[in-house]
């Protein structure tokens, strides 16, 4: 089964997030950057089902030309295709980048997907929009904040907490860290990455409704550490913590 | 993180409002843990570490470093810091032995590795020439067709530095001399009006110290930059990774059960770590980040020094791993769970920084060190503050070594960065940087380039090393000039050298020594100022040279120079270039207390240029109204003579055992007192000559000893045959020691050795370059009493004495003239025979021609 994963470029952040001078960036200059864990989890999953099923997995994203960093680091865990919709730097808000999306995936180059997995938010903004809006514009089916996800007969199976999907495919399903471990690249996997042909489109930047102002970075509270004691003497707090926490059988 | 300040205050009670500490150590890595576990063992209390950080691990290097130590070095002065830690590390029950090789995969590092087995047989490490089987039988997991061999080092192994720097952090605590503070800031360093520390100001508060030891690693510039000082240190990336579940390790119990793997031609190494193996590259691009540019712990993804991974720099590197390790690095299975782009300290000659800052008496270096060598630095350091002198002979590292401009941001980066990939290179002993030149140009130096002068740099100076103008006196001495066929031995070399020496000592040569370092000591106290550190006689008439060295409180060598008594209250000293900026604070800082004297560093306002040959007079007499008959101006005297219309200080002393003098000139008409000696000299055949006469083939000859090379702080005066016959009755630093060397015979000797027979088993000739090991004729290393190796101190030729001459210490028994012995030089036993025992030169062994 082929399917298609979204994935978006995302600033790595420590425990305080530091901004750029303007206030409209995440200073990245010691960070980096990565994808969200729900998406890496959603390649994990993709690439699951086709190690299963057969077919491919296609990773896509939207982004400046240095997100062909993050397509590779999702081929070195096993996707087998690279797509890039390059942009050059500008904001692009979740309603174009949906309609970028759609346009993308129907085109002649690619295969029909039985099945797309998105993240079920993306870690900078946070919109939850974009795997429904692409749904919408498909006109496909869509589950959201899945946590398992099985393949029967056609049929998908996709869980949360306490709810249960039947959904028939074609389908768009956006997902959440915990639905499975991503497993870490192995070393050939890394290879094959570097040395894969990332396929790049250039769609025409679409401004929408959303345009960023500024960023603000919420006062935090400081976490207060305990101390429960020293050595051995500890101990009986400690287990009393435990216990609390409900980790001890 | 946040229960540090609890933790810090039930570890020492520290909540006095105005406390005071002994001295306050900063970060507490490797480095300050192991320095507050020394000074609390030299009898150091009320002691405070202070980190930003969280204990154990507060975020710097010591936290990521792959934590593995290999016995051998190139440095003699790293080689002992390596050897003494690992001792400390096993004393604290953290070592665990694996085992190391490094393998070649080209005919140049196979060779390179021969180099290197010597090497640790000059100093007593095991070591081992494996074939590729043999690598693949200890590394099973190795292709053994990747490779053409490698040395095995059998005592390699890893450590847990942190685990060790606790312990040594809880042994200063246990004795109640150490307060920890973790989670704290410094904000500042306080200082006097006359300069020096007085206080740490921290997040918890002021300090008052008078003793501030900077341990910051990466934040060291950082943290001395809020003195005033200027640490020449840079953080640059070293990318590491972490593969696993390996199935191999599966069984493994421990840490480590195979040996570690150094794939020297490709920059990178591989050893075992539990589960996992790890990958460490210094093959990518030299990445340098600013101090101030580290995140904070609070901002950093991981830690402040495991900076984000940048795959695209490591990925060329896969290759070259997974051809080494194919099968166990090619698992799909496994995994690259951990990838940093973890920050070192890198300085611009590679070694560490120690010692008190030259800025601001009171600030301590104790920064760029290793794992490996972490707490032989902390003991070094510790003794050193403690105005005892280290065991081990840490000049090398001293902070005060630097020229200004060897402290600017541009040089320290451009110097790493061109450092960073040569950390596994085939690096020659004469190996030449690039960046940053020409930077200290002497008067002559454009007259210089016009004569073909090759340029060699010391301290930021560029000298002639030889000169392609003299490429025709090749010819006038064929058949003299012992002219080398191998690659690696004419490296940074020519023959012309040779020729250079035979045309000086037929006639005259004339040297730029530029590069000398001068030092005014004036004042009503200068007579006792140079007293206290000298150990020759300084009281002497105006107008007289003395050599001396410099001795330690120990009795080893500190330094060794030439000083001028200029007048009753002024001495010029003149000291080599590399040793310039040591040598002043040292002189600095045994200055009289009552401040009758002074010391001036007048480098930049004198040029040197060396007159020296037998046909030296005849054309300095050309030039001057003033005698200079031997009855006139006597050797090892110096007077100020009119020189081409130029007043000039000429010292007649030597270095390459000819008449001559050094001319000392106002730098600005250097180029002018260049040109008429040059003209001058002409008809007595007077040639340019270089270092590699100065330094090498006149020097052995002579038997001349070289600061760095015999001299250190490992041996003595009488030992290096230059005890003089009577010891002055006025009090020097390091007398107490050199009366009692006196008393007893010497363990060792330094001797002259002639190489016998050049001629390699495959049919090659090859000259020893220095550093190899000296051996009975059976291939027995020889140990003197005190456990010190013999191995070869200076090699170089000796034109004029047709051999190829050797520098050694020698046990007593073999130091006597005729002892055949040999020398191991690429795993290969050459014949040598001892020449000379003892300072007697080799060449005119009455000095005649000096003192003519």
């Amino acid at each position: 089964m082929d399917v298609l994963v979204c994935v978006k470029r995302v600033p790595m952040v420590g425990g305080l997030v530091q901004l750029t001078a303007d206030g409209l960036d995440v200073d990245t200059r010691m960070s980096g950057f990565t994808v969200s864990p729900h998406e890496e989890c959603a390649v994990e999953e993709a690439v699951r089902i086709t190690e299963r099923e057969g077919g491919a997995v296609t990773v896509l994203t939207l982004g400046p030309p240095e997100a062909a960093d993050q397509l590779r680091d999702m081929l070195a865990l096993g996707a087998h295709r690279a797509v890039l919709l390059e942009t050059d730097g500008r904001e692009w808000g979740p309603t174009a980048t949906a309609a970028a999306i759609a346009q993308a995936v129907t085109g002649p180059e690619f295969p029909s997907f039985p099945l797309l997995i998105f993240g079920n938010e993306a870690a900078d903004t946070g919109g939850y929009q974009v795997g429904i809006r692409v749904a919408h514009l498909l006109g496909l089916p869509c589950v959201t904040g899945i946590k398992r996800l099985a393949l029967a007969g056609g049929v998908l199976r996709a869980g949360r907490e306490n709810e249960e999907f039947e959904v028939a495919l074609p389908a768009v399903v956006t997902v959440r860290e915990g639905i499975n471990l991503p497993r870490y690249p192995s070393l050939p996997g890394r290879l094959r990455a570097r040395r894969a042909e990332i396929t790049v489109q250039r769609p025409e930047f679409q401004p929408d409704g959303l345009r960023k102002e500024r960023l603000r970075v919420p006062a935090v509270p400081r976490q207060q550490a305990q101390i429960l004691g020293n050595g051995v003497d500890a101990v009986p707090a400690l287990v009393r913590v435990l216990d609390d926490l409900g980790v001890l059988p | 993180m946040s229960d540090a300040p609890d933790r810090a205050s039930a570890a020492g009670g520290f909540g006095g409002s105005s406390p005071r500490a002994s001295a306050v150590n900063i970060g507490a890595g490797i480095v300050g843990n192991s320095l507050a576990c020394h000074l609390a063992r030299l009898g150091w209390t009320e002691l405070v570490l202070v980190d930003k950080g969280p204990m154990p691990n507060p975020g710097g290097s010591t936290g990521h470093a792959s934590n593995f130590i290999f016995p051998i070095e190139y440095s003699k002065m790293m080689m002992e810091l390596t050897r003494d830690s690992t001792e400390q590390y096993k004393e604290l029950g953290v070592f665990t032995e694996s085992g190391g090789i490094e393998v070649a995969r080209t005919q140049a590092r196979m060779t390179e590795l021969r180099r290197r087995c010597s090497q640790a047989r000059s100093w007593g490490i095991p070591a081992e020439l494996l074939t590729p089987e043999g690598v693949a039988k200890l590394v099973p997991y190795l292709e053994p067709s990747v490779i053409l061999g490698g040395a095995y080092f059998p005592t390699v192994g890893v450590v847990d530095s942190l685990r060790a720097g606790t312990l040594m952090r809880e042994s200063a605590q246990q004795v109640g001399a150490l307060t920890v503070l973790a989670g704290t800031e410094v904000l500042g360093i306080d200082k006097s009006e006359d300069g020096r520390v007085t206080a740490v100001r921290t997040s918890k508060g002021v300090i008052a110290t008078d003793v501030c030891a900077i341990c910051c690693g990466v934040w060291t510039p950082r943290i001395a930059r809020m003195a005033g000082a200027r640490i020449p240190l840079t953080p640059i990336v070293h990318q590491m990774i972490s593969v696993g579940p390996i199935a191999l390790f599966d069984a493994a119990v421990g840490e480590i059960a195979y040996p570690i793997v150094r794939d020297v031609d490709e920059n990178m190494y591989e050893r075992q770590h539990g589960g996992d193996i790890e990958v460490g590259s210094y093959a990518h691009r030299p990445m340098i980040v600013s101090p101030d540019d580290i995140p904070s712990i609070e901002a950093a993804v991981l830690s402040p020094t495991e900076m984000p991974f940048t795959q695209d720099d490591f990925d060329p590197q896969l290759e070259k791993a997974l051809e080494l390790m194919p099968e166990l690095l090619g698992d799909e299975r496994a995994g690259q769970r951990y990838a940093i782009n973890g920050l070192i300290s890198m300085t611009p000659d590679g070694h560490p920084v120690l010692g008190e800052t030259p800025e601001v008496p009171g600030l301590w270096s104790v920064a760029a060190s290793w794992i490996k060598e972490g707490p032989g630095i902390g003991r070094a350091v510790a003794e050193w503050m403690s105005g005892v002198t280290p065991e081990i002979d840490i000049h090398e590292a001293d902070v005060s070594r630097f020229y200004s401009h060897q402290r600017t941001t541009a040089h320290v980066t451009a110097r790493a960065a061109e450092g960073f990939n040569k950390m596994y290179g085939i690096v020659h002993p004469a190996e030449q940087w690039e960046s940053g030149r020409p930077l200290r140009l002497g008067p002559a130096y454009q007259r210089e380039r016009e004569l073909g002068a090759v340029f060699h740099e010391t301290a930021g100076w560029e000298r002639p090393m030889w000169y392609a103008s003299n490429s025709g006196l090749l010819d006038r001495y064929e058949g003299r000039l012992m002219d080398r066929g191998g690659e690696w031995e004419s490296r940074w070399w020519s023959p012309i050298i040779n020729a250079e020496h035979l045309a000086m000592r037929d006639a005259a040569g004339l040297f730029d020594l530029s590069a000398f370092a001068v030092l005014d000591i004036t004042g009503p106290g200068a007579l006792e100022a140079v007293q206290r550190v000298a150990v020759a006689q300084s009281h002497v008439p105006v107008g007289r040279v003395v050599y001396t060295s410099l001795l330690d409180d120990a009795g080893g060598f500190r330094a060794d120079l030439t000083i001028m008594r200029l007048g009753p209250r002024q001495f010029r000293v003149v000291t080599g270039g590399a040793t310039g900026m040591m040598d002043l604070k040292w002189i600095t800082d045994h200055l009289p207390a009552d401040g009758t004297a002074h010391v001036c560093d007048l480098t930049s306002s004198w040029t040197t240029l060396g007159l020296w040959g037998p046909r030296a007079r005849d054309i300095l007499q050309r030039l001057t109204p003033d005698d200079v008959s031997n009855d006139g101006f006597p050797f090892a005297t110096c007077r100020e003579i009119e020189v081409g219309g130029m007043t000039v200080l000429a010292s007649r002393i030597s270095y390459v055992g000819e008449l001559g003098w050094e001319l000392h000139a106002p730098i600005e008409q250097g180029a002018r007192l260049w040109d008429v000696v040059f003209e001058a000299g002409k008809p007595h055949g007077l040639i340019p000559a270089g270092i590699g006469v100065y330094g090498t083939t006149a020097r052995l000859e002579k038997g001349y000893r070289a600061y760095g090379a015999e001299l250190d702080a490992h041996y003595n005066l009488v030992e290096a045959g230059m005890a003089r016959p009577r010891v002055k009755a006025e009090d020097f630093v390091g007398k107490t020691a050199y009366l009692a060397q006196r008393e007893a015979p010497p363990a060792a000797v330094l001797c002259t050795l002639t190489v016998d027979d050049h001629v390699s088993e495959s049919g090659e000739l090859r000259y020893m370059l220095g550093g190899e090991p000296v051996l009975t004729e059976d291939g027995e290393p020889l140990t003197d009493a005190r456990g010190r190796r013999s191995y070869v101190t200076s090699a170089g030729s000796g034109p004029s004495v047709g051999a190829h001459l050797l520098m050694a210490y020698l046990p007593r028994e073999q130091a006597v003239a005729g002892t055949p012995l040999t020398v191991e030089y690429l795993s290969e036993p050459y014949p040598v025979t001892v020449a000379v025992a003892g300072s007697t030169p080799l060449f005119d062994p009455r000095n005649e021609r000096i003192r003519c």
